[in-house]
């Protein structure tokens, strides 16, 4: 184990977007076990820390890829690019149209005849772009020269505004059931 | 973190919130979005044919500092020129709603959509 790994070898598969999720996950669970703390009651101060400091690192690790959006995000910090705390960027106005109408059906949604259904298509929807966002990441990440990096960027930060809004709906569905 | 009296202000009763037609050819609209944190905001204004903002209506999906700095522009803008309104400063928003550091990047969206409004408008004429 070495945290000055990237959370890709960290947690032993190879950076890129499409990874094994069920070997990450069985990594995971063993990296937690070598770590747990019972297994450092008698070890020296020093040790404890560092065992905290290490499940810490782990956790972020599996947290960023898990998620298809903080993988994707990760993978272009490794490149030097950051998609995550950029104050302004101009985005693509057609695309931001749609954003403004997708979440206007989201709001007006509970007020329908079957909110139920309104949230299962559009649910459908934002899951289909979402899916499409991801290939084209992929494939641009894969080219991996500048231009190819700043298309692939261009992907993961409508994926923001996208998985935002796929949260938003199941909270939405979350509050119906309530 | 707490919000300012003014935001929750302009947050709970936001003020012209709403939607104009957009192929009036005397109506700008302006679409902004931050990816940061997937916020997305629509400002419209109508023009009169002095060049004169006579009315702005705004919708904003996001949190209640983007809300507040899209709602006090709207306020600001009426009456103004266009040329009045174009140079509408995102820090004197932030300064108004006392917005905190981080988020100083919801009133720069607010300064992007009305000249983004503007734009709009212009290329109607």
């Amino acid at each position: 184990m070495d945290i000055q790994q990237n959370y890709f070898a960290f947690l032993g598969v190879s950076e890129a977007f499409d990874i094994d999720l069920s070997y990450v996950s069985e990594r995971y669970r063993d990296l937690q076990k070598q770590l747990h703390p019972d297994k450092f009651a008698h070890a020296s101060d020093r040790e404890q820390r560092m065992a905290v400091q290490y499940t810490a690192y782990l956790n972020e690790a599996m947290a960023t890829l898990k998620s298809p959006l903080l993988r994707a995000q990760y993978l272009l910090t490794l490149k030097g690019i950051d998609t995550h705390s950029e104050a302004s960027v101009s985005i693509d106005p057609a695309f931001l149209f749609e954003q403004m109408e997708l979440r206007e059906t989201l709001e007006s949604a509970k007020a329908s005849d079957d909110p139920f259904d309104v949230l299962e298509s559009l649910s459908d929807r934002v899951e289909v772009q979402l899916r499409t966002l991801e290939s084209a990441f992929k494939s641009a990440y894969a080219r991996g020269d500048d231009t190819s990096l700043e298309d692939a960027a261009a992907a993961v930060r409508k994926m923001q505004f996208l998985t935002k809004l796929s949260s938003e709906i199941a909270q939405a569905e979350h509050d119906l059931d309530g | 973190m707490a919000y300012s009296e003014e935001v929750i202000d302009h947050y709970e009763n936001p003020r012209n919130v709403g939607k104009m037609d957009d192929n009036d050819a005397n109506v700008g609209t302006g679409m902004v979005g931050a990816p940061a944190c997937g916020d997305v905001m629509r400002l419209q204004i109508k023009v009169s044919d002095e060049g004169v903002i006579e009315d702005a209506k705004f919708k904003t999906y996001g949190c209640g500092s983007a809300i507040a700095s899209s709602s006090l522009i709207t306020e600001w803008v009426k009456g103004m020129s266009l040329d009045e309104a174009a140079n509408l400063k995102n820090t004197e928003i932030a300064e108004e709603l006392a917005l905190p550091p981080v988020k100083i990047h919801c009133s720069v969206l607010a300064e992007d959509a009305i000249k983004a409004a503007i734009d709009d408008y212009k290329k109607k004429q």
